[in-house]
Formats: structure tokens, sequence, C-alpha cells
């Protein structure tokens, strides 16, 4: 099929260096149009993409002198604060605090690296449980047996006006090597 | 392949004759194309024509950045105006793309006015065109009900007020009144359901009606076909017709870059603002509607009191109706307008008076009492500072520390001892349950407290051999920890 442009059989009809002038002008004001919108468009659309992951959220354990002269470790339950979208959720999550070696704390996450169940601490005996597949961890979180691929993953720390502060963070199961999920 | 209508195009003819050809056998968009841009004008293009597009334009535009707006805002009254603000402080663009929406619905009410204006003018509602009118006059009672239902959504003091205004009207309907208002607000008072209602009509009922009635205008329109100018005939014109593309469609294509040009440095010099949240204890606010709606605002102070049925109802609907019956009045075909003086002075008369009761609405709340004015410009620098806050994320229902704020001290301690023995290793945080051991919620319902700490105290069997210990604990803290149990859901 030939492709001839129909036009009205008027006496107007536009010759055609005029007509792709005419085109160029509309391509160029087509163009600015989706530019003046489109962009701030795909930016409000795409929000989230380009914010700066700020999961750094240090969540605050006590006063230093409260775990200063423990001698075994103790769980202890944070409050994780996050924003999700317009709103703050707090959710509640434990964490082990080991007694201070040479003034420094050591925090452990009680999720098993096995498959995530909650490790507890055995006072009686002097080490960690995870009462699921019996896995067991020494007193400063070494793996001793069990399914466990690793030992208790430590959890970021630090002291701030005489807060111990700590940075909960999941981490990936089933792997030996402590690998943060993001 | 027998049964193709075109021979597939010369292997010699380059890529995009190809696709292209392919493309129309499958199609027909070249037959398309020429039906929509090959349109005839009589008399040729002209900058006179570009209202009816421009309007296209911005409502697409609206459906655009509306649609985008509905990613973050939450239609329930304890939300809407947190997500708006969200919208306008932290999500990039936010501020650009609301203000683009709210000055959008501003824009196309002026080109309404211009369009509904040239058209009267120019006659050209005349010859066979009374479905071509009627549906724009549907398009003009949609367009304000959107404006109305888009007003409220913000849920910042001055929709409220104004909305709750607004919705006051209706009951003023004859008979039907009160519950058409019931209806409207979803209860007697403005609340959530007013807002999910309002937000319906804005983003699915409204628009869809917009759509069907835009398609029927378009196709009346494309129907009788352009009127061109002032001296032509409108039913039989006698100029040389012009096709629509490409000189008209450059025309419409400059226009829409000239208005979104105008909406671009508006939003970027004056950024649409949103005022505090809605207070319904506010007892000084003085609600106040967009400027379009200000003459009928003004309008009502005149007539209020008895008279509101007439001046709020009844004088505005036969003027309503007065206006679509215009092309079946007008029966000419005389398009001059001086020589129409009835139809276009009726017009001009009808725009000054609503130009001068805005103007008296707004000399009333400036220049009049020094306390309302007073007002007014708190209510101004109210929303100028809310504006200058940064973003307050609101406590999401059912977290943690918004439970604690308000939970009893029994139960709070009976959630520290659960935490402090470890139920959490096993039963999870909240007793949600994990793969140790079951879930707790619930439990409260089924057992009393009595059974409760009996079971604490000596597990059964079934709860033994699934590693549960005795609780050895004082009566006071089982009961305490009986309490937290019970409250687990």
């Amino acid at each position: 099929m030939e492709l001839i442009p129909q036009t009205n059989n008027g006496p107007k009809v536009e010759s055609s260096g005029r007509r792709s002038f005419l085109g160029a002008l509309l391509g160029l004001s087509t163009a600015a149009v989706s530019a003046l919108l489109a962009v701030p468009l795909v930016r409000f659309v795409t929000y989230p993409l380009r914010k700066a992951a700020s999961d750094t959220v240090w969540s605050d354990l006590g006063p230093v002198q409260e775990f200063a002269s423990i001698t075994a470790p103790i769980a202890k339950t944070i409050t994780l604060e996050r924003r999700d979208a317009w709103q703050s959720t707090s959710s509640q999550k434990a964490v082990y605090v080991l007694p201070p070696k040479d003034g420094q704390f050591r925090i452990l996450s009680p999720i098993c690296p096995h498959l995530g169940c909650s490790i507890r601490w055995i006072d009686a005996e002097g080490k960690f449980i995870c009462p699921c597949h019996t896995g067991s961890f020494t007193a400063t979180g070494e793996r001793i047996v069990g399914p466990p691929p690793r030992s208790m993953d430590s959890l970021e720390s630090k002291v701030e006006g005489g807060l111990l502060k700590v940075r909960y963070q999941y981490f990936r199961q089933l792997i030996p090597n402590k690998e943060p999920m993001a | 392949m027998t049964n193709k209508a075109t021979p597939e195009p010369p292997a010699h003819s380059n890529v995009g004759a190809r696709f292209d050809n392919w493309l129309d056998t499958r199609t027909g968009i070249h037959a398309l194309l020429h039906e929509t841009l090959d349109e005839p004008i009589p008399g040729g293009a002209s900058w006179a024509y570009v209202f009816g597009s421009g309007l296209l334009f911005l409502f697409v535009s609206q459906i655009i950045t509306g649609v985008c707006l509905a990613l973050y805002y939450v239609p329930s009254a304890d939300h809407a105006h947190t997500t708006v603000a969200y919208i306008v402080k932290v999500v990039t663009s936010g501020s650009f793309i609301r203000s683009i929406h709210a000055y959008g619905s501003s824009g196309i009410i002026i080109l309404l006015l211009l369009h509904i204006g040239q058209t009267i003018l120019y006659g050209s509602y005349k010859g066979r065109r009374e479905l071509l009118w009627l549906s724009g006059c549907i398009l003009l009672a949609l367009m304000l009900g959107m404006a109305f239902t888009g007003y409220l959504l913000p849920w910042d003091e001055k929709s409220y007020f104004a909305s709750a205004v607004g919705t006051n009207l209706v009951a003023e309907v004859p008979f039907l009144g009160p519950t058409l208002q019931k209806l409207i607000r979803g209860g007697d008072q403005m609340g959530t359901l007013t807002v999910s209602r309002f937000y319906v009509m804005h983003v699915f009922v409204l628009p869809a009606l917009l759509t069907g009635f835009l398609a029927a205008h378009v196709f009346f329109f494309r129907k009788a076909g352009a009127a061109g100018p002032i001296k032509e005939d409108p039913v039989y014109p006698k100029l040389p017709p012009v096709p629509f593309y490409p000189r008209q469609v450059i025309i419409d294509a400059l226009f829409a870059l000239v208005l979104i040009g105008i909406l671009a440095i508006v939003t970027i010099k004056i950024p649409m603002d949103l005022g505090p949240a809605a207070n319904p204890a506010n007892t000084s606010f003085l609600p106040r509607p967009e400027w379009y709606y200000r003459p009928a605002f003004q309008w009502l102070k005149y007539l209020s009191g008895r008279w509101s049925l007439i001046g709020g109802i009844l004088l505005p609907a036969v003027l309503a109706l007065i206006f679509a019956a215009v092309p079946f009045l007008d029966r000419r075909l005389e398009r001059r307008p001086w020589r129409r003086p009835i139809v276009v002075g009726a017009f001009s008369l009808f725009l000054v008076a609503y130009t001068l009761l805005g103007v008296a609405s707004y000399r009333d709340d400036y220049y009049k009492d020094p306390g309302v004015a007073a007002q007014m410009h708190k209510q101004e620098e109210d929303a100028r500072a809310f504006m200058q806050q940064p973003f307050v994320p609101e406590a999401a229902a059912g977290s943690a520390s918004a439970a604690l704020a308000s939970a009893d001290p029994k139960v709070l301690k009976g959630q520290a001892l659960f935490q402090a023995g470890s139920c959490n290793s096993c039963h999870g945080d909240g007793g949600i349950g994990t793969a140790a051991a079951g879930p707790l919620t619930g439990a409260g319902q089924k057992f009393t407290d009595a059974r409760l700490i009996a079971l604490l105290r000596t597990p059964d069997n079934k709860m033994i051999s699934g590693g549960m210990t005795p609780v050895d604990l004082s009566q006071d803290d089982l009961e305490a920890l009986a309490a937290y149990l019970r409250q687990l859901h």
C-alpha cells in the first residue's frame, strides 16, 4: 500500500518544507511540555529510590552502670523505632548484653543463625541454647555444637552520654558468614 | 496466508516504513490519524480556538498528577492531613506535584470561563449544536464537583470548615435536604466517611463521568464540525476548510506549553500551602471557599435565613436551567455578537455581577471589619507557619510505644516479666508464637485468671513436653503476667 499522506484537498495544503518546520516545532513544544511535567513526576513516583538509606537506628539499652558489674549475659528489651512512610512504628526486640571485657561491651542478637529461633541464656549451664534444634553457644556466643552454621551474631554498640546503645540488625541465616540483611 | 488484505512491503524499504506498514495493517492507524487530525476547520487554524484543547490538556495533567498523589494519600480523617503533609514536606517534588494539581483546578475554571465566554460570544452553540452545549453544561457541573470534592481531601482547617459549610447548604434542598446531607457526609457530622465519600467521588465517580461526557462532547463537536469565525454560517460554512493538523495542533501544543509554564511558575513562586490539621473544636476559624466559589459565598450573605432556600438553591437552579437552555431559546443562526444583544448582554451582566460579588467578598474580609481581617491574616500566617515546620510522623496504631503509652500498669508489669523471664524466646514478642512454641494470643479468653496462674505454676503434660518450665514467681507477679496474657490478641 502506498503511504500517501491524506490531506484535505482544500487550497491551503502546506508545502513540504513548511510542514517539516511545523513538525519540528510541534516536537519541540511536546518535548518541553513533557519535560516540565515528566521530570518532577518521575522524581515523585520513584521517591524512595533516591533516598539515602537511613537504617542506622540506635536504640537505648540503659545507663552503662547498669551493665558494668554483670557477670553473665542478660536479656534486655529494646524498643526499635522505624519510620514507615508517614508513620513511625515501634516494636520490641530482645538482645543480650555480655559482661564487659576491658570496659568494652558486646551485644548479641538472640536470633539463631540456623533457622531464626530465639536463643535463650541458661544460667544454670552457663550456655546459650537454641531450643529448636539444640544448638548451643558459649557465654560469649561462640558456637559449641548443633546445626547453627556460625556463632551468635554480635550487634554494633556504642556508649553515648552514659547510655549504652545498640544498632539492631538482622543477619542472613544458614550461611557460615555473618551478612547483614538490607 | 490467503486472507491477507495488503501485501507485505518490498524487502528494500527501510525498517521504519516496514514497521509503520505492519502496524497499520493491524490497527488501521493511518485512517484513525486522518480522522483525528485532518478535521476541517473553516477559515483555518487560529489562536482563538485553543481553549477547548487547553482544557483537555489540563484535564489529562490533573489525571496524571492526581494518580501520582494517590500513591501517598490516605483517605481517612485521621491520616489524610498527615499524608498530605508527608507529600508536601518529605516526598521529592511533592509540593510541586500537589501545587500543579491544586492550581490546575483553578486553571481549569479559568479556561472554562474563557471557553464558555467564547462559545457565547461567537454563537458557536448554534446550528444543531444543542447536545454539544448540553454535554458541555454537564462537564461544567462535573468540573465544579471535582473542585468541591478535591478541596476537602487535605483535611486542614481551611478545607474542613469550607466543606462543612458547603455540605450544610445541601440541607436546604426541599424535602430531601437532611437525608441528602447525611448521605453525602456519611453521618450527621463531618468525619472519616465524609473523606472517604469525597475521595471516591473525586477519583472514581466524577472522573469516570467526566471522561464519558468529554468523549460525547468531542464526538458532538466532530459531528457538527468547527463553527469557524463569527461571520460564518454555523451549519453550512462557506470559508475554505484547512485541516486541523499541523497548524492548529501546533498552536494547541504551544498553548499547552504556556499553560504548564504558568502553572510551573506560580507553583515555584507560591507553592500551594497546607494549613494545620482540621480541628473541629476551633471556634474562631473563618472558612472561605476557593476564589471561584467566592461570589456564591457572598451571595448567601445577602440572602440568608428564610431566604436561603431561594438564594442558595432556587435561584442558582433557575439560572443553571436557563443557561442550559440557551441553544433552545436562541434559535436564530445569526452569530455576530453585536446582533445578539440579549444573550451576549445577559452573559456579560452575569459576569459583571459575579465578579462584583467576588470583589465584595474579599473587600468584606480584608477591609470592612478589622477583626475579620486580622483573623484572615492570622489564618494565612498559621498556614505559612505550618508549612515551615518539619514533618512530624504519626505513631502507627498497634506500634509498641503507642500501646505502652495507654496500657494498664499491671499489664505493663506483666509484659516486663514476660520479657525478663525470656518467655518471648519461645512464645515470641507479644506472644505471637515461634517455631519453638505456640502463640499465646487468645489464651486469656480461653482460661480464667485462676486457671492461667495454675497453668503457669504447674504446666500440663503437653506444655512440659513442649519445653515449658514452671514459672516460679510471687502471686502478685503471676497475676500481672496473667493480666498481660489476657490482653494479647
